[in-house]
C-alpha cells in the first residue's frame, strides 16, 4: 500500500517550467520532428497561436507528477485529450501545473484524476492515471 | 484531401524492432526535466507508437505538420524495461470528418521480442487537411 493513496486525497500540485530548449530536447529524444514545435511560421500556418509544446511532453510531465506522488508506483493506464495548446515563448518559459487526487481504489488499482493547467487554462482533457496501489 | 475511408480496420506492418537502451531512456527522461534513473517513463512507448504513426502517414502521404495530436491513451500489461526489444503494430480504428478535418483513431499494439503484448497505445490524430 502506498502512503497517501486514499480515496479523496489530493496531492500537492507540482509546477514544471517548459522552454523552447526543452522542446528541442524532447523532439530529439522522442523522435518527433514536427515543426509546429519549433517553427513559429509553420505553427501559425496550421492555425496555432504559436510554437506549442508536444502534447506528449505535457502528458509526460503529468506522468512525472504521478511518479513523484506515488513514489514510482507501476502505471497501468495513462491518458488524456489534448484540449488546449501549451504555447511556449521564444524567450523564457511557461509553467505547466499538475495537480491530482485519488478518485477510487479498487482491486489493488488506484485511479488518479489529474488536472493540468498552463496560465490557469486546462490544457489536457480528463487526464487520468491508474496505478498499482 | 480527405483520408480514404477504406482505411478503417486496416493493420499496418509492424515497425522495425527497437531496443530500449539506457541512453535513450535517459535522454527521454531528461527531456521531461527528470533526473534519469533505471525506470522508463510511462509515456516512453510513444516512441514506438510514433514510429508506427510515421509509417502510416508516409504510406498515406499525409504531412506530419498537418497532424495535431488529439488524444492519447496507454494501457500497460507490464512496465517497459531497459533491454526490451519492441515493435509497434498500428491499426486504423476509426475515421470521421468534422469541419474539414479528418479525425483518425489509431491503436498501436506494442509487443516484446517474445511476442507478448506490453502496451496498447491509442491515439486520435487530427488531420487539418489544408487546401484540397
Amino acid at each position: 500500500m502506498i502512503a497517501g493513496l486514499v480515496v479523496g486525497a489530493a496531492f500537492e500540485p507540482i509546477t514544471y517550467p517548459v522552454t523552447r530548449a526543452d522542446l528541442v530536447s524532447y523532439a530529439a529524444a522522442a523522435g518527433d520532428p514536427n515543426p509546429i514545435h519549433q517553427d513559429e511560421d509553420v505553427a501559425r500556418s496550421v492555425g496555432l497561436p504559436g510554437v506549442i509544446a508536444h502534447g506528449m511532453l505535457t502528458l509526460g510531465l503529468a506522468g512525472r507528477a504521478v511518479a513523484t506522488w506515488t513514489d514510482g508506483a507501476e502505471v497501468v493506464e495513462l491518458g488524456c485529450k489534448f484540449t488546449n495548446p501549451v504555447v511556449v515563448p521564444a524567450e523564457g518559459s511557461v509553467e505547466v501545473v499538475v495537480s491530482g487526487s485519488v478518485k477510487k481504489i479498487e482491486d489493488g488499482l488506484a485511479t488518479l484524476a489529474l488536472e493540468v493547467t498552463c496560465n490557469d487554462v486546462k490544457v489536457l482533457g480528463m487526464p487520468k492515471a491508474v496505478v498499482r496501489a | 484531401m480527405p483520408v480514404d475511408q477504406s482505411l478503417v480496420g486496416r493493420e499496418f506492418p509492424p515497425t522495425s524492432q527497437r531496443t530500449v537502451t539506457t541512453d535513450e531512456v535517459a535522454a527521454f527522461a531528461t527531456a521531461l526535466g527528470a533526473v534519469p534513473d533505471d525506470t522508463v517513463p510511462p509515456t516512453y512507448p510513444i516512441v514506438l507508437a510514433f514510429d508506427a504513426m510515421n509509417a502510416f502517414l508516409a504510406s498515406e502521404q499525409i504531412d506530419l505538420f498537418r497532424i495535431i495530436h488529439g488524444e492519447q491513451r496507454f494501457a500497460y500489461e507490464r512496465p517497459v524495461r531497459i533491454g526490451d526489444t519492441l515493435t509497434a503494430t498500428l491499426t486504423v480504428a476509426s475515421l470521421r470528418q468534422i469541419g474539414g478535418a479528418d479525425i483518425i483513431g489509431t491503436s498501436s499494439a506494442i509487443h516484446d521480442a517474445d511476442g507478448a503484448l506490453v502496451c496498447t497505445a491509442k491515439a486520435t490524430l487530427v488531420h487539418t487537411g489544408g487546401a484540397a
